[in-house]
């Protein structure tokens, strides 16, 4: 195929958080790639043709390849990249530790964007129970950290990559929820510093600001108050 | 001498389907925990309360892993024998796709394909169909999703292979039809189900039409997943 590029290319949207995802692991494993932003309301021939199925970002194109689905994308650059420079594996080595890693962010897929889209687009007794559903989803991840440093324990890893891009939303969602993730979760707030503290992290999250004016716009174009 | 294996599971799912298939292919012996969902046993409440579904792998007395396809890849890399996943990232990567496009969006429109009337049926039979045609692509004339032998991606869409044809008759309605060769193939001419490993595990056809027959509150439950979208 003409202008197959060598190397690794990733189709994504900016705020994105399932981009973020991959944005993250690529700078933990210390991969150069190309970014390339996405128009989402005019999607281009190479997102199409690269994600026929679904046509959405995050898309990684390794030489030319294209993978799809955020998680998948990042497991697929934890397995081809093992170990590059010295450089740790996203996924622990023990299988248990893996489900484990992998039931969380499965778990943070299926719940925590979808409550948090109902929360900021709906109004009266929907968005009370989204609110309520998003306390119980903040709360079930306080709880899953414990006291561990991570959700893999001592290292970052898998299941922190899945779940980090996400605290730059919790701001919007403590706006429209009216409630605050510190005092509801105080573990899981510590963790998102932490993490927070990371590069790869630091560098390629939304600003939480950013996100609330993204969703304001949002807002704004669907006639929402 | 390796921790004993229990697998919690119900009657007719696909998913606990999955969890045993797997478990049988790598040779695996395991002890089988009847679950009466209706009425939910502490022991699964305990080891998987986030979901409280079916199937919940045990393996020894401190390990719980839920969710079919997270207990496929434990039970891959976990146990030895002949790999369920394909080996390279790049096949792995499209297994993974392939199982999440399954679970995501397949099996809402299939389900709403058989329950709903008139249009909206129409609706949710052409969405399904599109979406085996994807399925149908992947097998790209291939006895199994992953070649010669049942792999991860055949216990994932082992559903179309068994529980599709009785869904089917029960409601009747035509979904796999003539239309797709292949997959159909893997379901008539028993590619899937004649695998020893998968035959012992396989639900019997006439049990699961007649668990399906005696609930009417499908229809039910369709009109309202219907009115939520």
């Amino acid at each position: 195929m003409a202008g197959e590029k060598k190397g690794l290319q990733l189709l994504d949207f900016w705020v994105s958080p399932f981009g973020q995802r991959c944005r993250i692991a690529l700078s933990e494993k210390g991969l150069p790639y190309e970014y390339l932003e996405q128009d989402l309301g005019n999607k281009s021939e190479l997102l199409l043709r690269s994600n026929p199925v679904h046509k959405k970002i995050p898309v990684l194109l390794h030489d030319g390849r294209p993978v799809c689905e955020s998680l998948i994308i990042v497991q697929y650059i934890d397995e081809a990249f093992p170990g590059k420079d010295g450089k740790p594996a996203l996924l622990p080595a023990d299988p248990y530790a893996r489900a484990q890693a992998r039931f969380w962010a499965d778990y943070v897929d299926k719940k925590l964007y979808d409550c948090g889209t109902r929360l900021w687009k709906l109004k009266g007794e929907a968005q009370q129970q989204a609110r309520k559903e998003m306390l119980e989803i903040l709360r079930t991840l306080d709880g899953a950290l414990g006291d561990g440093k991570f959700f893999g324990g001592e290292a970052f890893g898998f299941a922190d990559v899945a779940i980090a891009p996400f605290t730059a939303w919790f701001l919007t969602y403590e706006r429209h929820g009216e409630f605050s993730v510190e005092e509801e979760c105080p573990r899981l707030v510590a963790w998102a510093k932490r993490c927070g503290e990371r590069e790869s992290v630091a560098k390629n999250l939304t600003p939480p600001e950013k996100v609330y004016e993204f969703i304001c716009g949002m807002k704004k174009r669907f006639g929402i108050e | 001498m390796s921790p004993p294996v229990k697998l919690i599971g119900a009657f007719g799912s696909p998913a606990v389907h999955r969890a045993e298939v797997a478990l049988r292919l790598k040779g695996v012996p395991y002890e089988f925990i009847h679950e009466d969902l209706a009425n939910k046993s502490e022991l699964l409440l305990k080891h998987n309360p986030i979901h409280k579904k079916v199937p919940v792998l045990l393996h020894g007395d401190d390990r719980a892993v839920c969710e079919s396809l997270v207990i496929i890849e434990y039970i891959d890399e976990s146990i030895d024998g002949p790999p369920l996943l394909p080996t390279t990232p790049n096949d792995r990567a499209a297994a993974r796709f392939w199982a999440h496009f399954m679970d995501q969006k397949c099996w809402k429109p299939l389900w709403l394909a058989l329950w709903t009337e008139g249009d909206l049926q129409k609706g949710f039979v052409k969405e399904t169909k599109e979406n085996l045609v994807l399925l149908e692509a992947q097998l790209d004339g291939n006895k199994f999703f992953g070649g010669d032998s049942v792999g991860y991606l055949d216990i994932v869409l082992s559903a179309l292979a068994h529980w599709v044809g009785v869904f089917e008759e029960v409601a009747s309605v035509s979904l796999l039809g003539d239309e797709y060769p292949a997959l159909r193939r893997t379901r008539r001419a028993n590619d899937y189900t004649s695998d020893e490993a998968v035959n012992l595990c396989l639900p019997n056809r006439e049990r699961i039409a007649g668990y399906i027959t005696a609930k009417d509150s499908f229809k039910l439950m369709a009109k309202a997943m219907v009115q939520q979208q």
